[in-house]
């Protein structure tokens, strides 16, 4: 049972990083440069190659191109299986985007005392209002005296990229499973041992949560392996279990099992509580790949999987999922707002942008789906760039809370316009690449679930109003820095490079999204037929249409 | 009707690993009478060794074997050869362990004189004297050889002889700790009791067995339930009885209670020895009594075993997590596991067969390991097992920390580890023996077991080590090559674990 069609892009990608890591490992402590060329060296050929492999793929082709399949425990009949759609494709790529860009702000990152000791030490008796978001943590917890390993932050975050790749490459359920749970370790170190003063209750969380979700898809994929062994060979392979017949009883009790996986993951409400304490307290890589990536697999997930395996279960409980994430779009936007702590501010958002997403995908129409896997890409890079120009500014200022920075576009200016941009995007301004994909989640909603369109168009309005008073408060005004300052430096070149990529990229695809759906499309029109559904016949009210096709 | 008795045929060959443990262990009580004091223990060791590679490569001599022997009293099949094979590398892995002389100041885990009183002027001299004693060799030799004898017994007297063998040399070895002489005492007699009313369930049981079915053999009790009887209500008490003696030796609530402060009081390499071995071994006891003897009496027990299986897994994962000692911990989740092979025990297939013998494997590698680790934390008094004493493990010794980290991933079930190969492999065979609701009881168990395990690694590489904190001392080869062993089964397991599935499989098949 081998099959292979062209070259292996996916394991190469998965591999680079790897081999990346071995040889970081095997730099001596002392030579920390060294170890930062390296790892930025191997991100950039893993970004290289991406691109080799986005050229490579042909988008009128078979859905699932670069397949690779070897049997790897028989026993379970699970395999080494491999391959990428086109949404597969664009989240990979994303990972490589952003993990040079990550590695590029984390450069500093482990050289100094981590700022968020400082914060504490600085303050020590701040409440930090209503989020407690720099409260110091247990008792236990001391401000680090030490240094961190370098080695060990660019080790982790290159493994984090070869989990990250495969779980959007398997084709293979049990494969993803691996590298669901897997990928969850190099997250829990990097915001353990590199994050700010909550770390180890922010870990501990996050770990948690993740994994009693990751647990309850555990039962559920035994579940799929059961019923496909009932009805012939027990298998994980993803396209035989798309044919399974499954009674819609057995679809509801396995499509919860990944639903709530995947919800925690996304995270959608009311599953989020582990996100604004892990994105707040992870160091801001470790932020961005969190934001960006890892919790795309959910959302991920919902459409590689929940969709296509579980029909039924997903039209039926499509509706209440929708309501859900309209809550998490008002919801997240309206508690975004109220935050003190920048960080936490950003983490927000993403509840609520993620509400957006999943409702483009529950919407069950070719534009929302379409919508919603490039509102994945976009989120990536606008919330990435989000929390790195914030990083950028905690770590000049030794401060999360937004009180302590007022003007600052006075002496910062290009610090000041990333954040402008980033945010505009965050906010979907048209002319950024935020804005078609929320546009087309709305227009694919609205042709289904009307009312829930038109609540989530409040969403847009919030989210203007959380950017641009953070904007406002932070850049303009008087100028006043955290205590003990009196000025700080723009941003140098370094972290120029680092979001400037970002930046463009949203400037371009908000032009010019063609390559993107180009790819997009095709594997949505798949999903949407694996799923059974069509889109519904336009009308001439538009919304009468909102009964369900079938 | 005259009584007639023949001499049953006695073949000798398929049980050597067992005849190889037992004379090892007879010649390694004349070492204790006539080899001088100086050499003994290296003698001792010597000996231990070839006897239990020697039962190893028996076993390996007689795969694919499956018969009957001595007069149906022994069954060498697959599960046999399978758990005695595991047992003699375990059991080799945990001499090792006992041989260790380089951690403690005074060399060695175990008491020089057990009959000392403890507190006592002269017990005080003790703790510094160098003294060793080696009489904790044969014990163990005894013990393994109970322990392979026990998966084997296909008859219900033997298997009560089996049991005592295995169990009374433990008893004694609880209450061996050099250190902290009254917790290990105190340990001893406890397990001892309770073990003592166990054994007497478990007699009990096969007596009223005998009543039921008119004979101790496994074959003949498989046959009596295959008839229309009467007298049902024997076989229900004398199962559950039986059982209550089994569930007892393999830690399941509500007959656990021991486990903690037998774990918490032994020294630490008989710890590591019981949690390992005599799992495994009691374990393939009770797969054998409910497969071939009450394989047709599925609806007798399999009720009661899923209540004792939910039971098993939320209480031990749920004690677990108000532990504070580290050797409390891993007890309470060598409870949880029981309850997640008893998930495999109860599918009642072969899947669930060839499972629960792989989760045996693995888990007892694991926690063999995951004991061995503890051994080398120590302070000025020996092993520092309170958990906050291992607070910034990871910054003074990463590699310690490190390889404990990986362990506790391995007991977590986190993928890529043996672990969670032996978890997929027990769940799906309880789903396809339509245990789901165990199945989702035991997924959230892992969520529950996963935070405890995960707190000692919060402790061990997110926080700061306290002031007077213990240091890691570096062992001999025995102790390292022991966790290093440990370490590349839970992990070969997780990521290569077809060649061991297939051994299972093959395995998954008892004579009766």
């Amino acid at each position: 049972m081998e099959t292979t069609s062209q070259f292996p892009w996916l394991t190469v990608l998965g591999l680079i990083p790897l081999v990346g890591t071995v040889v970081l490992l095997a730099l001596p402590r002392r030579k920390e440069q060294l170890q930062k060329v390296v790892a930025l060296a191997t991100s950039l050929v893993v970004l290289v190659a991406t691109i080799l492999a986005c050229a490579a793929f042909d988008p009128t082709g078979d859905r699932f191109q670069f397949t690779q399949a070897y049997d790897w425990i028989p026993a379970f009949g699970v395999q080494y299986a491999v391959g990428a759609d086109g949404i597969a494709l664009v989240l990979i790529a994303l990972i490589a985007v952003l993990v040079p860009v990550v590695i590029l702000a984390s450069w500093h990152d482990t050289d100094t005392v981590v700022p968020a000791a400082a914060t504490t030490s600085v303050e020590p008796d701040v409440d930090g209002g209503g989020a407690g978001s720099t409260r110091i943590g247990s008792p236990h917890e001391a401000p680090r005296s030490k240094r961190r390993s370098v080695k060990a932050f660019f080790a982790l975050l290159l493994v984090l990229e070869t989990m990250m790749i495969g779980v959007f490459a398997a084709t293979d359920v049990f494969l993803f499973y691996v590298f669901f749970e897997a990928m969850l370790i190099p997250m829990y170190f990097l915001i353990g041992s590199y994050g700010g003063p909550r770390r180890s209750y922010a870990a501990m969380k996050f770990l948690l949560f993740s994994l009693a979700g990751g647990l309850l898809m555990l039962a559920s994929v035994i579940g799929l392996y059961v019923v496909s062994a009932d009805q012939g060979e027990g298998t994980f392979a993803f396209e035989r279990l798309v044919e399974l017949e499954i009674s819609t009883p057995v679809q509801i009790a396995l499509f919860l099992g990944f639903f709530i996986a995947f919800a925690i993951k996304a995270p959608l409400f009311p599953f989020h509580t582990w996100l604004p304490d892990a994105g707040a307290e992870a160091p801001v890589g470790g932020a961005v790949l969190l934001v960006g990536v890892l919790d795309k697999v959910g959302t991920f997930g919902f459409l590689r999987y929940c969709l296509p395996l579980f029909p039924d279960a997903s039209r039926i409980l499509g509706p209440y999922i929708i309501v859900l994430c309209v809550i998490g779009i008002l919801y997240g936007a309206l508690v975004a707002m109220g935050q003190k702590d920048l960080k936490r501010l950003i983490s927000y958002t993403s509840v609520a942008h993620f509400g957006f997403i999943g409702m483009g995908i529950f919407a069950f129409t070719t534009q929302g789906q379409t919508g919603a896997v490039l509102y994945m890409v976009n989120h990536g890079l606008s919330t990435g760039a989000l929390f790195l120009v914030a990083g950028f500014l905690i770590a000049r200022g030794k401060s999360r809370l937004i009180e302590d920075y007022s003007g600052v576009a006075a002496i910062a200016p290009i610090l000041a316009g990333t954040f402008l941009l980033a945010g505009l995007s965050s906010l979907a301004l048209p002319g950024l690449s935020t804005f078609i994909s929320e546009f087309l989640v709305l227009l694919g909603t609205y042709s289904r679930y009307p009312v829930a369109a038109v609540f989530a168009v409040l969403g847009v309005v919030l989210a203007a109003l959380y950017i641009l008073l953070t904007y406002q408060r932070t850049m303009q005004g008087k100028l006043r820095l955290p205590a003990g300052l009196t000025s700080i430096k723009d941003l140098h070149l370094r972290e120029v490079l680092a979001v400037a990529p970002l930046l463009a990229l949203m400037i371009v695809l908000g032009v010019y999204p063609k390559p993107l759906t180009d790819v997009i499309n095709p594997a949505v029109d798949a999903t949407m037929q694996d799923a059974g559904r069509t889109d519904p016949a336009p009308t001439q009210g538009g919304g009468d249409a909102a009964a369900p096709a079938r | 009707m005259p009584l007639e008795i023949t001499s049953p045929d006695l073949a000798y060959a398929p049980i050597a690993p067992l005849l190889i443990v037992f004379g090892a262990a007879l010649v390694s009580v004349l070492v204790e009478a006539f080899v001088s004091a100086r050499r003994r223990r290296e003698v001792q060791i010597v000996v231990c060794a070839l006897g239990l590679i020697g039962a190893l490569v028996a076993v390996v001599l007689l795969a694919g074997t499956e018969e009957l022997v001595f007069a149906k009293a022994i069954a060498v099949d697959g599960p046999t050869l399978f758990l005695q094979g595991t047992l003699a590398v375990l059991g080799l892995a945990g001499v090792l362990l006992l041989s260790e002389r380089s951690l403690d100041s005074s060399g060695g885990a175990v008491v020089a004189r057990a009959q000392v009183l403890p507190g006592s002027r002269e017990d005080v001299a003790l703790a510094e004297a160098t003294e060793i004693q080696t009489e904790v060799y044969p014990l163990a030799l005894f013990s393994l050889g109970g322990m392979m004898l026990f998966p084997a017994s296909n008859n219900l007297i033997l298997m009560f002889i089996a049991l005592e063998v295995l169990s009374l040399p433990l008893y004694l070895m609880a209450g061996l700790a050099r250190r902290r002489r009254l917790l290990s005492q105190e340990a001893a007699v406890k397990y001892f009791l309770l073990g003592a009313f166990a054994s007497a369930f478990f007699l009990y049981g096969v007596a009223l067995l005998y009543g039921y079915a008119g004979s101790v053999d496994l074959g003949d009790v498989l046959a009596a339930t295959g008839r229309a009887q009467s007298n049902e209500g024997l076989l229900f008490v004398g199962l559950a009885m039986l059982v209550v003696g089994l569930l007892f030796k393999v830690g399941a609530v509500p007959f656990q209670a021991w486990t903690p402060d037998v774990y918490q009081g032994a020294p630490t390499p008989v710890t590591a020895l019981m949690a390992a071995c005599t799992k495994i071994a009691a374990f393939g006891a009770l797969l054998r009594v409910l497969y071939v003897g009450f394989g047709r009496a599925e609806w007798d027990w399999r009720p009661m075993m899923w209540g004792i299986a939910i039971l098993t897994m939320i209480v031990g994962a749920v004690l677990a997590v108000t532990q504070t000692d580290v050797k409390r911990m891993l007890a309470y989740s060598s409870v949880a596991h029981t309850g997640f092979i008893l998930v495999g025990v109860i599918a009642l297939n072969p899947d669930g067969l060839s499972g629960t013998l792989f989760y045996l494997l693995a888990y007892g590698f694991t926690t063999l390991a995951s004991f061995a680790v503890v051994t080398l934390v120590r302070d000025s008094s020996g092993e520092a097992t309170h958990l906050s004493q291992w607070a910034g493990l990871g910054r003074k010794s990463p590699l310690v920390a490190a390889t404990f980290a990986l362990l506790l991933a391995a007991l977590a079930g986190i993928p890529l580890t043996s672990g969670f190969t032996a978890k997929f492999a027990v769940f799906t065979a309880g789903y396809e023996g339509g245990a789901v609701p165990l199945v989702i009881v035991g997924v959230i168990a892992s969520a529950i077991t996963a935070f405890f395990y995960a707190r000692v690694v919060v402790l061990m590489f997110f926080s700061e080590a306290p002031p007077d904190g213990p240091t890691v001392s570096v062992p001999s080869a025995y102790t390292a090559g022991v966790i290093g062993v440990g370490l590349a089964v839970s992990l070969v397991l997780g990521i290569a674990p077809q060649p061991v599935l297939d051994l299972a499989a093959d395995a998954s098949r008892f004579v009766y």
